[in-house]
């Protein structure tokens, strides 16, 4: 997911060659605070005009709180981008409010209530003792996504690269996103030189459950896909399980083994999620 | 729309434009355009201008552009941008 | 008349004569022999422990016998560092020289200053493979009654051979020399690497000068040129600007466009057939292509396949593939940074060699013709895959045929990089302005927008494809981008010929107009 600066012309008709999953044109902390109308057209635009190819195409607005969120909704609502991204979100009360005014835009321009979807960012430490009501709060709500900088901000801690201080605010978000079977997505990286660095974090996002990372540089993209990616040994093992387990299903056997590990249902559940991550069509093993 | 201060947009960045306007002394538009690509679509992007203009009925205007190969959909975004700061009309904007 | 390839060209150019069109890339090779006589070196002679050194360059120089009408080539592997050229050129014009043929094997922004003597008659003819800054300004505007001629680096060395190039004078700068004229630029304060370019004017030039800034006791070693074919050697101060010459080694690019071009480049290699134990690689130094060697070295590294050779101009990336073992061997025709000097010197496995060892087509297999896979940049490419690499967006001449058409001809798998556009201007055309390298020795272009395959090649689609990647064809491309940027007024050009783009093998491939409304 690649953050893109709302100002940046460059930067934004470019924005689809990077084979990023999703595109994130940015209207909030990314731009100066004098230039927010000049950005809000500018995407606006952008968003009639260039192909991002298959890249996904949310837009971060401000919060409705500023003197910019309302503005935002009423240029881009109409043109429907994949998703919304609405900054810190604290309560269920932000997002009623945030849904009335999208859907209040939507219905003038005749546009349905069930295309665009919302993305809850999740930077401040009531966002995240909320973060389970506002995961459930919509079935637009379809991502969570934890901001960093402005976590550790708002928890007055230094930002160490362990990320030790919202280690319990990344698991929380991640586990009130899975109780509602939606995305979460980790913060970024910032130190756009170090891909070690950004390797470590990316592997330690998946193992505790996001589905993907924000990057700022689209240099990151390939790390993250690397690591988000299963490797072909991977890819095999979950192939033979999922096959193994269908030809013991039709013999009426639910547990088995394979080279002396067993495999459960959960097992081959896992299985399947990642041969789906590899494009494989694991219906039809 | 009426041009009542001076007002600007864009950047001096590649693939962008600098626009500037102001209210125009006589009446009518006058538009000056420096480009790096002024050989291949100094015309084009004059036109894309004054269509702009059209649309957010701008009559009477001062307005100078430089451009560093912005597309026209970043030339058509400054120009309404420029134009709204100008009129006063911006929404949702510090100024 | 026009070529092969649709250009036309006239059977006659005042100052150049007959000259005849473009046939094909290796049509004229295929006979196995150059129909053109080879004209002889010269021979000459000196007397025992006859003294070679001269006070300074002017002695030299007039000691040459410079007449008008003379021809006087230089090499460029001074790059933008250079001051010889001037030098020389500035000496010969206060000797009243008029009506000179300059026959460097490029020319860069170093040599702006050459501009008035393009003006007032000391320059009259131009054979170069590159043109930039205010020459090329210049010459596109028409400064010159008689074009330039842009010939490849191995066609110069042709050029050379059948005496269309008949060089009165040799001024070869280098990094070190003795005073019998063995020269080298492995070593020195003003260290450039290889002098393969300029080998063949050592040869064939009627008279020869070492100018260094660095003499060494006897023997200079290695002897990139040997003392038999040197005539005079003078030492100067300085020969050149060393900051621009080499500077320590040359970086990646961090522009994500480039790299992610790249980035498709190497897949598309990977994925080719071609990436495979043994193979042999050549990328350019400019921004994607040489990315392109990064990752290239990434994928040689995890697969574990090893290559045979790198050829061609080197980088300090090329010698560290080298001193990691991924190649064998570096044939090293042209150096671009400090670190690459120093390899030369040691390694025996980075080889200097000649531009006619490198890429003249008319010989028993120059390296050009060994090579696997090729990285190439481009100004503007069209939908035939043509390739110009000489004049810019508004058609002025601000680039370089170098290797470009030499190692396209040679490679089995030749992979063209470029943005698709640039500051609004299409790269992609439906035609482009000037053609340097046929479209026919183009098998892919990479953009950032998509990946394109010569339809002559469907067996390296089909494997692209079955590898996942996403092929477009190059028209529709052209037509996306030109829905992106919009469709560009034409350049206006008025009938007078300014340059030719000469084919390696000496056909006319394109000529360059004179620009109109020149400003």
């Amino acid at each position: 997911m690649l953050y893109i600066p709302g100002n940046n012309p460059a930067m934004l008709q470019h924005g689809g060659i990077y084979g990023a999953d999703s595109l994130l044109l940015d209207l909030e902390d990314a731009v100066a605070l004098n230039q927010k109308d000049a950005a809000r057209i500018l995407v606006r635009n952008m968003l009639q005009t260039i192909d991002f190819y298959n890249s996904e195409v949310c837009v971060r607005i401000n919060h409705l709180d500023t003197p910019f969120g309302r503005e935002d909704l009423e240029e881009i609502v109409p043109l429907q981008p994949d998703a919304i991204r609405y900054p810190k979100t604290e309560s269920v009360e932000d997002l009623r409010k945030l849904l009335a005014i999208i859907e209040d835009i939507e219905n003038k321009h005749n546009l349905p209530h069930d295309k665009m979807t919302i993305h809850a960012m999740i930077e401040t430490a009531m966002g995240v003792q909320n973060v389970f009501d506002i995961a459930s709060f919509s079935s637009r709500v379809d991502a969570l996504t934890i901001g960093g900088q402005d976590l550790m901000a708002d928890m007055n801690i230094k930002n160490t690269k362990e990320g030790t201080g919202i280690d319990l605010a990344r698991k929380m978000i991640v586990m009130a996103a899975k109780a509602n079977g939606i995305d979460a997505i980790d913060t970024v990286f910032v130190d756009v030189n170090d891909e070690e660095g950004l390797k470590k974090e990316t592997e330690y996002a998946k193992n505790i459950g996001f589905s993907g990372k924000a990057v700022i540089n689209p240099r990151q993209i390939d790390i993250i896909h690397e690591v988000f990616t299963p490797t072909n040994e991977e890819i095999r093992k979950a192939y033979r399980i999922v096959k193994e387990f269908k030809r013991n299903k039709e013999a009426g056997i639910g547990v088995f083994a394979i080279e002396g590990k067993m495999i459960d249902a959960p097992v081959v559940a896992r299985a399947e999620y990642v041969l789906e991550l590899a494009g494989i069509d694991y219906k039809n093993v | 729309m009426q041009i009542v201060k001076k007002a600007q947009a864009g950047s001096f960045e590649s693939s962008d434009i600098m626009v500037l306007v102001e209210p125009s002394e006589k009446p009518g538009r006058y538009i000056e355009i420096d480009s790096s690509v002024d050989i291949q679509f100094g015309e084009q992007i004059e036109y894309a201008i004054n269509r702009k203009l059209d649309e957010l009925q701008v009559i009477d205007i001062h307005l100078i552009a430089k451009d560093k190969g912005a597309l026209n959909l970043t030339i058509c975004a400054r120009v309404e941008t420029a134009v709204k700061r100008a009129a006063g009309v911006q929404k949702g904007f510090i100024p | 008349m026009k070529n092969v390839i649709g250009r036309n060209i006239p059977e006659y150019i005042n100052g150049i004569g007959k000259v005849e069109p473009f046939l094909g890339a290796w049509e004229k090779l295929k006979k196995g022999w150059m129909d053109e006589i080879t004209v002889p070196p010269p021979n000459k002679a000196k007397l025992p422990h006859q003294c070679k050194s001269c006070m300074d360059l002017k002695t030299a120089i007039e000691k040459t016998n410079p007449h008008d009408g003379m021809t006087v080539s230089f090499h460029h592997h001074l790059r933008s560092g250079d001051n010889i050229l001037v030098m020389t050129i500035d000496i010969l014009a206060q000797m009243g020289i008029k009506d000179i043929t300059l026959a460097s094997s490029s020319l860069n922004n170093s040599h702006d200053s050459l501009l008035k003597y393009l003006k007032d008659g000391t320059i009259t003819k131009i054979w170069t493979s590159g043109l930039r800054g205010e020459l090329g300004k210049a010459v596109s505007e028409g400064v010159l009654d008689v074009p330039v001629t842009i010939h490849s680096h191995g066609g110069r060395v042709r050029a050379i051979h059948t005496g269309k190039i008949q060089i009165d004078l040799a001024v070869i700068a280098a990094s070190a020399a003795d005073e019998e004229g063995n020269a080298t630029g492995a070593h020195g304060k003003s260290a450039f690497g290889s002098m393969g370019y300029a080998r063949i004017d050592s040869r064939y030039a009627k008279q020869v000068i070492i100018v260094t800034d660095n003499m060494v006791e006897y023997p200079c070693t290695p002897t990139s040129i040997q003392q038999h074919y040197v005539d005079y050697v003078v030492k100067v101060d300085s020969i050149g600007d060393a900051s621009k010459i080499a500077t320590g080694t040359t970086r990646i690019t961090k522009s994500p466009m480039d790299l992610r071009i790249a980035k498709l480049a190497a897949d598309v290699i990977e994925n080719s057939g071609m990436f495979t134990e043994g193979f042999s690689f050549q990328v350019g130094a400019g921004g994607a292509s040489l990315a392109v060697a990064k990752f290239i070295r990434e994928k040689m590294k995890k697969s574990g396949v090893k290559g045979s050779f790198l050829l061609g101009g080197v980088t300090s990336y090329g010698v560290d593939m080298l001193n990691e073992g991924l190649f064998r061997a570096i044939f090293d025709v042209q150096s671009f940074d400090a670190a690459v000097s120093s390899s030369i010197l040691k390694n025996r496995n980075h080889i200097e060699i000649s531009s006619g060892y490198y890429a003249n087509p008319y010989n028993c297999g120059c390296m050009t013709n060994k090579l696997d896979i090729v990285v190439l940049g481009a100004l503007e490419i069209d939908t035939d895959f043509n390739v110009n690499v000489i004049t810019g967006a508004d058609g002025i001449i601000r680039g370089a045929s170098g290797g470009h058409s030499d190692t396209a001809s040679g490679a089995n798998l030749t992979v063209v990089v470029c943005p698709s556009f640039r500051g609004r201007i299409p790269i992609i055309k439906k035609r482009v302005h000037t053609i340097v390298t046929p479209g026919e020795t183009v098998d892919v272009l990479v953009t950032e927008r998509g990946i394109c395959v010569n339809p002559k090649k469907p067996e390296l689609e089909e494997s692209l494809i079955k590898a996942g990647l996403k092929i477009k064809k190059i028209e529709d491309l052209q037509k996306e981008v030109e829905g992106i940027t919009g469709v560009e007024k034409p350049i206006e050009f008025t009938d007078k010929i300014v340059g030719i783009v000469e084919y390696r093998d000496g056909t006319i491939i394109d000529v360059i107009k004179q620009v109109k409304n020149a400003n």
